[in-house]
């Protein structure tokens, strides 16, 4: 589904990314983990091209994505991502955040369809035998209507239809979070990119947030999640990838990757991140 | 004092001064209004194009422009800029020039080139995730822009745009030196009548003040309007 070629990203003389590539299939739940620093959200961020590559490319669904000819917006619409620290929209309420970007995006395909129908009407004005004009069923409001609705759907599937109508910053962070991502879910997306979703959370409020990702996992969602949670790496993941200084150090199953590690130095990272001292931090429920 | 109050109305009201003051009042509020809109659109646009300058090579070279015009309009005196382009630019365009019509396009100017400055801090203190977020759901820049980051610049610099107002408002009183009959021109024209100026010009700073009291009510009620969204409820 993603075929990530020769990825190679640069911040300034920093080497970020360097030359990693890698096949994500549909289905998969790519769990990548590494020391802080790794590059581990700038090889995320690369997927969607929220960072721009320098070298390399991300093929996605057959598409070179780094091609400058291609409409990058059409692409990210199946690729939803869900950030660290929530990012809601401030400005509109909870039940416009999760609309906002389905309603404009279907208003644009309205405009650009009627346009095309305006086009044909006016070519057949000079036709002997008509074009056959496109039928237009939608209009903004069913647009609206249809957003709403879902967007209603959406958020009693997470108990949380009585926020609809509040603005974010009422909001607890697992409640923010868990509405960024089913605001990603709107958009029905083929993909699900996730960036340390839990790290912005109160200990108590993590469970519930790793609950909702489990079960978007469970529907077959295709997912790259970067996490510092072990527990949930091992239980949800289907792959996890050891990235180390910008590039894949090792990747396996989650079987083998945390019982048979082997470069030292994800042998070392596993030592830090699963010894009882820091246990506190890896809780998973 | 009872003599000069006698001047005062017999100047304002038999002589029909007051026409000169409705005229000036509407003449200093277009050039205010106009021009602070003309100032917001133009300060708006040359502030995405400079807070967003490392996006590219093209928008940077556009953004120096920027850079210029704001250089220009900030570090001269609004008097010099009316005479130049009255006087000079003016001409280049046709033999009857609109006085009102340049007063409002170089207060347009100037003021564009101080809220350019207001809201690029306006937009930089949106959080980057804002853009990121809408970018990541598929919007184009533009569309994330217009629903997301403006808003939220508009409602972060409302208090400084608010000065602005305040402040081109009383800056018109210079519109005089290209013949445009503004408030002030009206006062000291009927001053002038007779020579007696003290009155004339306390009614003028009272009719300044008055102006400046119901825009700042105005913007404080816009201000409560739009931090809704900051509330708890
Ligand atoms: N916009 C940027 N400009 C300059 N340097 C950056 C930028 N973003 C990231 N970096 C640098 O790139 C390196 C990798 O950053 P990245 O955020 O990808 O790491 P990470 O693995 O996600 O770390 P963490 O676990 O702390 O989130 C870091 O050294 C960081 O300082
Ligand atoms: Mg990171």
């Amino acid at each position: 589904m993603i075929n990530v070629i020769n990825l190679t990203k640069n911040f300034g003389s920093l080497k970020v990314i360097d030359n990693v590539s890698t096949t994500i299939e549909a289905g998969e739940k790519v769990v990548i983990v590494g020391p802080s620093g790794s590059g581990k959200s700038t090889f995320l961020r690369c997927l969607n091209l929220l960072e721009d590559p320098n070298g390399g490319s991300i093929i996605f669904e057959g598409v070179d994505l780094c091609d400058l000819k291609v409409d990058i917006n059409e692409h990210r619409r199946k690729m939803g991502m869900v950030f660290q620290h929530f990012n809601l929209f401030n400005n509109l309420t909870v039940k416009k955040n999760i609309m906002l970007a389905p309603v404009m995006i279907g208003c644009r395909k309205l405009r650009s369809l009627k346009r095309k129908r305006a086009l044909i009407a006016f070519v057949n004005l000079f036709r002997k035998n008509k074009l056959e004009l496109p039928e237009i069923k939608e209009t903004r409001a069913s647009i609206k209507e249809e957003a709403e609705r879902n967007a209603m759907r959406l958020l009693k599937r997470i108990g949380l239809e009585e926020k609809a109508n509040v603005y974010p910053s009422t909001l607890s962070g697992g409640q923010k979070q868990r509405i960024a991502i089913i605001r990603a879910l709107a958009m029905n997306p083929k993909v699900m990119l996730f960036d340390e979703p839990t790290s912005a959370l109160d200990p108590e409020m993590v469970g519930e947030v790793l609950q909702l990702i489990r079960e978007v996992a469970d529907e077959g969602m295709t997912m790259v999640i970067v996490t510092h949670e072990m527990n949930f790496a091992r239980e949800v993941g289907t792959r996890i990838i050891f990235m180390n200084e910008g590039r894949i150090e090792e990747e396996n199953t989650p079987e083998e990757f945390f019982q048979n590690p082997k470069s030292p130095r994800l042998k070392e990272f596993l030592s830090k991140v699963l010894s009882p001292s820091s246990r506190p931090k890896e809780q998973t429920v | 004092m009872q003599k000069k109050w006698e001047l005062f109305v017999k100047s304002f009201i038999t002589n029909e001064g007051y026409t000169k003051v409705i005229a000036g009042l509407e003449n200093t509020v277009q050039i205010a209004f106009f021009g602070f809109l003309i100032g917001v659109a133009l300060g708006t646009v040359v502030a995405i194009i400079k807070a967003f300058s490392k996006r590219s090579k093209a928008v940077k070279a556009i953004s120096l422009i920027g850079d210029a015009y704001v250089a220009f309009f900030r570090g001269t005196p609004i008097v010099v800029q009316l005479l130049i382009a009255y006087y000079v630019i003016a001409p280049l365009f046709g033999v009857r020039i609109n006085a009102l019509l340049v007063g409002i396009l170089t207060f347009g100017l100037n003021s564009g080139a101080y809220v350019s400055e207001i809201m690029r801090s306006g937009i930089l203190s949106v959080d980057v995730g804002q853009m990121e977020a809408g970018r990541s759901l598929g919007l184009s820049f533009s569309a994330t822009m217009r629903k997301i980051v403006l808003p939220q610049a508009l409602k972060n610099s409302l208090p400084a745009l608010g000065n602005e107002l305040i402040a081109i408002t009383k800056e018109t009183s210079v519109a005089g030196f290209i013949t445009v009959l503004d408030l002030t021109e009206a006062f000291k024209q009927i001053g002038s009548a007779n020579y007696e100026f003290i009155i004339p010009y306390l009614m003028l700073a009272l009719v300044y003040l008055v102006i400046v009291l119901i825009m700042t009510l105005f913007i404080k009620l816009l201000e409560r309007r739009l931090r809704r969204s900051d509330k708890r409820n």
